[in-house]
């Protein structure tokens, strides 16, 4: 709220010494109430010269803080009644009703605001207010387009507001000034610039206009294919990264002990609904520190899932090594249980796990190109995890046991390991990487009991695929799978893209059973 | 020999109580049917609609039943599994033998009881929005037709209000509600001039969660022009989208969503902040402001804390298919009332042209011939709290077309069901 607070008193200054003209009653009650086209005119009108009281009223329409009382709009800030025209508080009775803004409306007030912002003493504000207004300008805007360049010292939000100027300039009588903007519009790389150039060559009626702007059409849309091309790569990787992670836990309890473990899609269920009770205890004691609370769920989920993992194998799995059937039967049934037990806990309905706010949003690359942070962030922690796992199981010596009770167990169990411990250890680790598997899938899908039955399929044809025993072939299987899988579906569509990679798996387990990579070990042998 | 008498004396006794039992029973009381899964994928949409027939019937049995007699709920489990309907549907109409049945959610659920009712002449209320292209003599349709939601929706995004839409991109699940609304909605718009190379339809397995391709597709489809989304994604495939929309950058203002399938408690848990603008159409939002849905949510809040029901104790949300449950009890009991009799047959008749004061602020009223309500539609942006505001709406109930004028041949079929 400071922040906000510190805007309107910027503009408010900046606007007192441009110009005072006051917003009166009848505008103010124009701008707030009425039909949609007389509520647009009249915005549009008091943009024109607004002063900081119009700028206030506008911003609080746009936060929907504006409440009518009888026929008189109020603006409700911190909790006090604030008359628009006169400043001074007023009381807001509880029949008082909210004015309603539509898509339209919302769209209108945000383009205002930025329009009145081009002019602020502040690059940042600017730089917002030029990117909300994206393509969104018509010929009304041009004089204080012309303005704002005037005075525009940046270079790169000039070149922007040259481009913004075109666009204005696109709807203009004047035939030269059309052309004009249509050559400059070719040199941006903006999704809304194609829109703009397709709705006017439509009605283009001048020749050489209309060649311009196919021109400039042409050099837009060949810009705008790389960013859907490199978008393309990126989403086959992030998935690959998703799958990387929900089958790198199984790489370790099939591929490598060789537990066919059905109950690997839980664990990470359990890490997700361990993700979900950090963040409801956050938001109950510590709401401060809400944004963190994912660094703190990940121990948690990881111990979760190791934990019930461990319990598992102590329990149930140790007594079954060597009998795939019934491990098989049994984690099944056991996965069964963990689901009524989270649906007796936490009921049978999705719980809702929210990003961290600096999860949300994403960075612009190219005009038509963003990356989401949270899919960021989910690439980069599957990488962290893959290079933590390959650590341990390469580098340390519990690694080195684990490896050597994979290759030979006898052999091992005479050099003094204690091979029972380490089977319990690799499912626990096993287990605990399902489980920060489950706290990233908790940022992209949906919590709930049956959360682990959507991947499990996915999870044994990634280790499957990649070569059993091997995390490399785990590596490569998932990030192809991830990429082909997208680009199937940008050319199929999703429905016939899942059939066709079971198809191409299937087909290739036949030629080539062993996986991609293929390994020696207990399990290759078996 | 002696063993073999023992065991036939008994069967007859119990066979003579049960007989001499169930007229005894039925003398005080009306069984109804309510047949909503209450486990499985679909528990989530409806278990919260056999909780409102519930709580119907402790009102009208507080104000003393019908005809003089209590109904007594008879509660079974389909568990999302559709041949299952089907017999507990059997079960319900030959053991329990129930004067109406109140249930199904999905319209896969619908066809599978559908031979059932009709063969067996029960008497079914449907509360769902679905896709239309069926009437049956047997069963009574409360939620909305594609007249009544999804073409006046597509109306909306067309007109200057709703943003002028020029392109649409038509997204389902993949399965018959989204697709034969999908093929209604294409039609439609072809009528109204806009070019095939402007629609783009897309379908999504079931509890499909990565909607990173599909995101992209739309922004890139955008670019072409002003561009709306049909949304008939069904259950909670809805929040991976919705958030990859936030994602992605695709907020209301330039591309909005309108979703057939996405209400108050499909917002429940999801996080509504980004979603702010996007749509949904319905014949009912909590929102709505007049006496009778203050009321209603009265009722239904109390009726929750009182039962303890999970998740509406403390944050009671009622929404379409909750209120059309609810008119359609209410007006089974007023065509019982009428008819005198429980009879599927004089019931039948006398549904035609019932009235209701309904909760969505008009007075209910169906159909003479159709056997669907005339309904009010309703287009809501979402808010950040998770509700509706209310932007558009029909002047007046419209009134439901099952065969919608823009498949072909639907012309010559008849608006009432066949006589038998």
């Amino acid at each position: 709220m400071p922040k906000r607070i510190f805007q309107w008193l910027m503009i408010a200054m900046l606007l007192i010494a441009a110009r005072a003209y006051a917003l009166s009653a009848d505008e103010a009650k124009s701008m707030a109430s009425g039909e949609s086209d007389a509520r647009v005119a009249a915005l549009q009108k008091a943009v024109e010269n607004a002063d900081a009281r119009t700028v206030r009223f506008i911003q609080a329409l746009a936060d929907d803080a504006v409440k009518l009382v009888g026929e008189v709009p109020v603006m409700v800030l911190d909790g006090k009644g604030i008359d628009p025209v006169t400043q001074a508080e007023v009381s807001v009775p509880d029949t008082a009703e909210d004015v309603m803004n539509n898509n339209r409306m919302r769209g209108e007030l945000d383009t205002a605001l930025a329009a009145v912002k081009l002019l602020s003493p502040e690059v940042e504000v600017r730089r917002a207010a030029i990117k909300t207004l994206g393509g969104q300008v018509d010929a009304g805007k041009l004089p204080l387009l012309e303005k704002a360049l005037a005075s525009e010292t940046a270079p790169d939000l000039k070149e922007k507001l040259q481009l913004l100027r075109a666009a204005a300039m696109l709807g203009s009588d004047d035939a030269a000034k059309r052309l004009e903007a249509a050559t400059q519009l070719g040199s941006s790389a903006q999704a809304a610039t194609k829109t703009l150039l397709v709705e006017r060559l439509q009605v283009e009626t001048d020749g050489g206009v209309k060649a311009a702007l196919q021109k400039s059409l042409g050099t837009v849309e060949a810009r705008l294919a790389w960013g859907d091309r490199l978008g393309a790569i990126f989403s086959g990787i992030s998935l690959g990264s998703i799958l990387l992670l929900v089958a790198l836990g199984l790489a370790i309890t099939y591929g490598l002990m060789g537990v066919i473990n059905m109950a690997h899609g839980e664990l990470m269920m359990i890490g997700a609904y361990a993700t979900y009770t950090v963040q409801v205890l956050f938001q109950k004691y510590l709401p401060g520190a809400f944004d963190w609370y994912l660094l703190a769920a990940l121990p948690v989920a990881f111990m979760a899932s190791a934990l019930v993992g461990a319990a598992l194998e102590r329990s149930v799995i140790r007594f079954l090594y060597g009998r795939p059937l019934e491990t098989l039967l049994a984690t099944w049934g056991i996965s069964l249980m963990l689901m009524q037990l989270v649906r007796t806990i936490f009921g049978a309905q999705n719980v809702g796990v929210e990003n961290p706010s600096w999860m949300s949003g994403g960075v612009q690359l190219l005009g038509n190109l963003s990356l989401p942070y949270n899919r960021l962030v989910i690439v980069a922690f599957a990488v962290a995890v893959l290079a933590g796992v390959w650590f341990l199981i390469e580098k340390t010596r519990l690694g080195l046991f684990v490896r050597g009770v994979t290759q030979n167990r006898p052999i091992a169990s005479c050099m003094g390991v204690n091979t029972a411990r380490i089977d319990t250890y690799a499912f626990a680790l096993g287990s605990g990487i399902a489980g920060l598997a489950g706290c990233a899938l908790s940022q992209v899908g949906n919590v709930g009991p049956d959360l682990g039955q959507g991947y499990i399929v996915d999870s044994f044809m990634v280790v499957v695929l990649g070569g059993v025993g091997q995390l490399a072939g785990t590596v490569y299987a998932a990030m192809g799978l991830g990429i082909l899988n997208k680009f199937l579906e940008g050319w199929t569509g999703a429905v016939l893209a899942k059939i066709a990679v079971l198809v191409f798996i299937i087909i290739f387990i036949q030629k080539r059973p062993q996986g991609i990579f293929a390994m020696k070990g207990r399990s290759a042998e078996a | 020999m002696q063993r073999r008498f023992t065991l036939k004396a008994l069967t007859a006794a119990v066979a003579l109580t049960t007989l001499s039992a169930v007229p005894a029973f039925a003398a005080d009381t009306i069984k109804v049917g309510i047949l909503h899964s209450l486990s499985g994928t679909m528990a989530i949409s409806e278990t919260v609609l056999k909780d409102t027939v519930l709580m119907a019937i402790d009102e009208i049995n507080a104000k003393g039943g019908v005809l003089g007699k209590k109904l007594e709920p008879v509660v079974v489990d389909p568990a999302s599994n559709w041949p299952l309907f089907a017999e507990k549907t059997k079960q319900l109409l030959t053991q329990d033998k129930v004067s109406v049945i109140f249930g199904c959610w999905t319209s896969v659920s619908r066809k599978s009881v559908l031979p059932v009712v009709e063969e067996l002449n029960g008497l079914l209320f449907y509360p769902v929005q679905y896709e239309g292209e069926e009437l049956s003599k047997n069963v009574f349709y409360t939620g909305a037709a594609p007249n009544q939601q999804a073409i006046p929706a597509v109306d909306y995004l067309m007109s200057k209000e709703g943003g002028a839409a020029k392109r649409w991109v038509l997204l389902g699940t993949d399965y018959v509600y989204p697709r034969t609304t999908n093929k209604i909605l294409r039609a439609y718009l072809k009528s109204k001039g806009v070019k095939e190379s402007d629609i783009d339809e897309k379908y999504t397995p079931f509890g499909h969660s990565d909607y990173q391709t599909i995101v992209a597709d739309i922004k890139k489809f955008s670019a072409g022009g002003k561009t709306a989304v049909v949304s008939t994604i069904n259950g909670d495939s809805n929040v991976p989208f919705y958030k990859e929309l936030g994602n992605a950058g695709l907020n209301a203002k330039d591309v909005p969503v309108v979703a057939f399938s996405v209400g108050e408690e499909e917002l429940r848990g999801v996080d509504t902040k980004p979603l702010v603008g996007h749509l949904a159409a319905w014949n009912y939002f909590q929102s709505i402001k007049n006496p009778t849905n203050t009321e209603f949510i009265k009722k239904w809040s109390d009726y929750a804390k009182a039962k303890g029901i999970a998740g509406h104790k403390d944050k009671p949300l009622t929404n379409d298919p909750m209120e059309a449950t609810y008119i359609g009890i209410n007006m089974w009991k007023q065509a019982v009332e009428k008819a005198k009799s429980t009879d599927v047959d004089k019931v039948i008749a006398a549904m035609a042209g019932q009235t209701f004061k309904a909760p969505s602020g008009i007075v209910s009223k169906m159909d003479e011939k159709n056997h669907h309500l005339h309904k009010s539609v309703f287009i809501g942006e979402i808010k950040a709290d998770g509700q509706f505001n209310v932007v558009w709406k029909t002047p007046g109930p419209v009134k439901a077309k099952p065969w919608s004028p823009y498949i072909e041949g639907n012309d010559k079929k008849p608006d009432e069901p066949a006589k038998k």
